[in-house]
């Protein structure tokens, strides 16, 4: 590792926070090699490195206190249920929420994002009720829309994107108008924007529209406050914030949460049932039928743990920094030949670098990338409207996290010089 | 471990370069059909003029890798002055050399190696052989062939 090069050591500068150098060594995964090279991982907006304290955590609940929750009267199912309610209330207050009732846990953000759309959606709305969207959504927060428009007819509409890479807002309040849901991401997996949430929640309120708001991206790299936002829905999953994959969080206000119908049916979610009917259990169970993923709940909350040692603060500001070495590093080596998509100012945008290199196609970038241990990913990234927009197929992504240095800046800028040679671009 | 070079053979890196068949074709008399691939957002165009049991023409537009678009050219020239059965012979020759079995769970019966005969047919398409040895890049490389093969059936319906 070269990391001794580099005058700030792991520290993109000396105003970052973090030293990502020791901080690596928390992922047992970055220490290992790919095609005998050092693994620059550089995918983590796809999903995040796990570090040990997580991996014990759920190794810990199957070794020592596996049992079914909220059913046993023994002491290891005891055990096991008040780990996993502990869990849930790390993760509200995590991200503000008031109370561990609004603390809906899913398989992840697209099955939360689908909850709110089949249970509040099909219960709230009606033909000709119109859904506003934005032109950044990931395909998680349009297609259950798409499904429910085709069923009742509902009317979509689309909140443009400007040139430099943020939510067109010039006709939010026509767009709102007669609204009663708006859909919109708090930063977007391609461009790395930030959006203005606690300003479309006001307006989408003013016009009497409920908000779903999709922090998949947002949660892991930023403070969040849902109180703050004024929120009524928030989706995001547990693997893009150093949590295991399988589980998800719905966070929904209170009363819009009590007053929905159930999503699944069967054991967990129901208070009684009958040869005539159910009546169902009381928030957040309401809406987690069968047996949870107990596992991932607890790693979830290691995560979380994680997380807040090293300061959600700190984990902004590291990468702040970090994103504006890359950008820096990247505009010197390569000029005109790369196009970073989105803003342009680092702190209007978080450590998601979608790029377009000379007229080289993603796939082919990513591979060459691959042959020198850089993970990037090329694709659409599930937002085909936004590819459509930028009027690319694909972009290749290179996103960080707490455990990315300089060095892997630099080992990233050294691929795409192959890249371009090998390529003769 | 497989290099790059397996991948990127030279005559591909031509073909990405300079497409051949690039265009388009007036619909109708010609068939037009799209075809994308889910994973990485790759679009391909083919127009197709079918005339009688021929290919006789071929046109193709679209976006995608060097490997989807070295695929889709290298088609084209194979393809265009072929008759639908010669068309669909080859098709079947070279997705055999792309080893697809997605399908076959019983590890045991491998589809058959494609025959040296049927290799031979494939001409530069035998360039795309390395391929194989980068599964996820499989989907860009039979794209095309895919396309095409929906646009024949479609053509033929049609007429
Ligand atoms: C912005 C955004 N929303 C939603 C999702 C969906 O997350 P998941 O696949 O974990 O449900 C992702 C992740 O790919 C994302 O980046």
């Amino acid at each position: 590792m070269a990391l001794t090069d580099t005058p700030h050591g792991g520290r993109a500068t000396d105003a970052d926070p973090l030293d990502a150098a020791a901080i690596a060594a928390d992922f047992p995964l970055l220490g290992t090699t790919s095609h005998g090279r050092r693994l620059v991982y550089l995918d983590s907006a796809a999903t995040s490195q796990k570090p040990t304290a997580v991996l014990d955590a759920m190794d810990r609940y199957y070794r020592t206190i596996n049992a079914n929750v909220h059913r046993g009267v023994y002491d290891i199912a005891e055990q096991a249920t008040s780990a996993m309610e502990a869990a849930r209330a790390k993760v509200g207050r995590f991200i503000g929420a008031r109370s561990t009732s609004e603390v809906v846990f899913t398989k992840n953000a697209t099955e939360a994002c689908n909850l709110v759309v089949q249970s509040w959606g099909r219960a709230n709305l009606a033909e000709g009720d119109v859904v506003v969207l934005s032109l950044m959504e990931h395909h998680a927060d349009i297609v259950p829309w798409h499904i429910l428009a085709a069923e009742k007819g509902l009317e979509l509409r689309w909140i443009g994107v400007t040139d430099d890479g943020h939510l067109d807002l010039s006709n939010l309040d026509q767009l709102l108008d007669g609204a009663k849901a708006l859909g919109v991401t708090a930063m977007s997996n391609v461009l790395g924007t930030i959006t203005p949430v606690a300003d479309l929640c006001a307006a989408a309120h003013a016009a009497g529209a409920v908000t779903l708001i999709d922090a998949c991206q947002y949660v892991p790299h930023n403070v969040t406050d849902v109180a703050a936002w004024d929120a009524d829905f928030v989706a995001f999953s547990g693997h893009k914030m150093c949590g295991p994959t399988g589980i998800g969080v719905l966070w929904g206000r209170e009363e819009l949460l009590d007053a929905m119908p159930p999503f699944l049916g069967g054991g967990e979610m129901i208070r009684d049932v009958r040869t005539d009917g159910f009546t169902v259990n009381d928030l957040p169970w309401k809406f987690e039928a069968g047996t949870p993923p107990i596992a991932e709940i607890i790693g979830i909350g290691a995560a979380v743990d994680y997380l807040e040692g090293l300061g959600m603060d700190a984990v902004r500001a590291h990468e702040v920094e970090l994103t504006t070495y890359a950008m820096d590093v990247l505009g010197q080596r390569f000029g005109d030949r790369l196009t970073i998509h989105g803003p342009a100012d680092p702190a209007e945008r978080g450590g998601v670098l979608s790029l377009a290199f000379a007229d080289l196609h993603p796939h082919d970038v990513a591979q060459v990338l691959d042959e020198h241990a850089v993970c990037v990913r090329a694709g659409h990234h599930c937002a085909k409207p936004l590819m459509r927009h930028l009027g690319v197929s694909a972009t290749a992504r290179a996103s960080v996290y707490v455990y990315n240095t300089p060095a892997d800046i630099d080992a990233l800028a050294d691929a795409l010089d192959a890249t371009a040679e090998f390529f003769m671009v | 471990m497989p290099g790059l070079e397996d991948l990127y053979r030279e005559i591909i890196l031509d073909h990405y370069r300079n497409p051949r068949n690039r265009g388009e074709l007036e619909v109708p008399p010609a068939h037009r059909v799209e075809g994308f691939n889910p994973l990485c957002g790759d679009e391909i165009v083919i127009y197709l003029t079918v005339d009688g049991d021929t290919v006789t023409d071929i046109k193709i537009g679209g976006q995608g890798c060097s490997i989807s678009q070295s695929s889709a050219s290298m088609m084209s020239a194979a393809v265009k002055g072929k008759t639908v059965d010669e068309v669909r012979e080859l098709t079947k020759s070279f997705k055999s050399m792309m080893s697809i079995h997605e399908h076959s769970l019983e590890g045991e019966d491998e589809p058959a190696e494609p025959t040296a005969e049927s290799v031979a047919k494939l001409g530069d398409l035998e360039a795309l052989r390395g391929v194989v040895k980068f599964p996820v890049r499989i989907k860009c490389a039979t794209l095309s062939w895919n396309t095409l093969a929906q646009g024949l059936d479609e053509a033929l319906a049609g007429a």
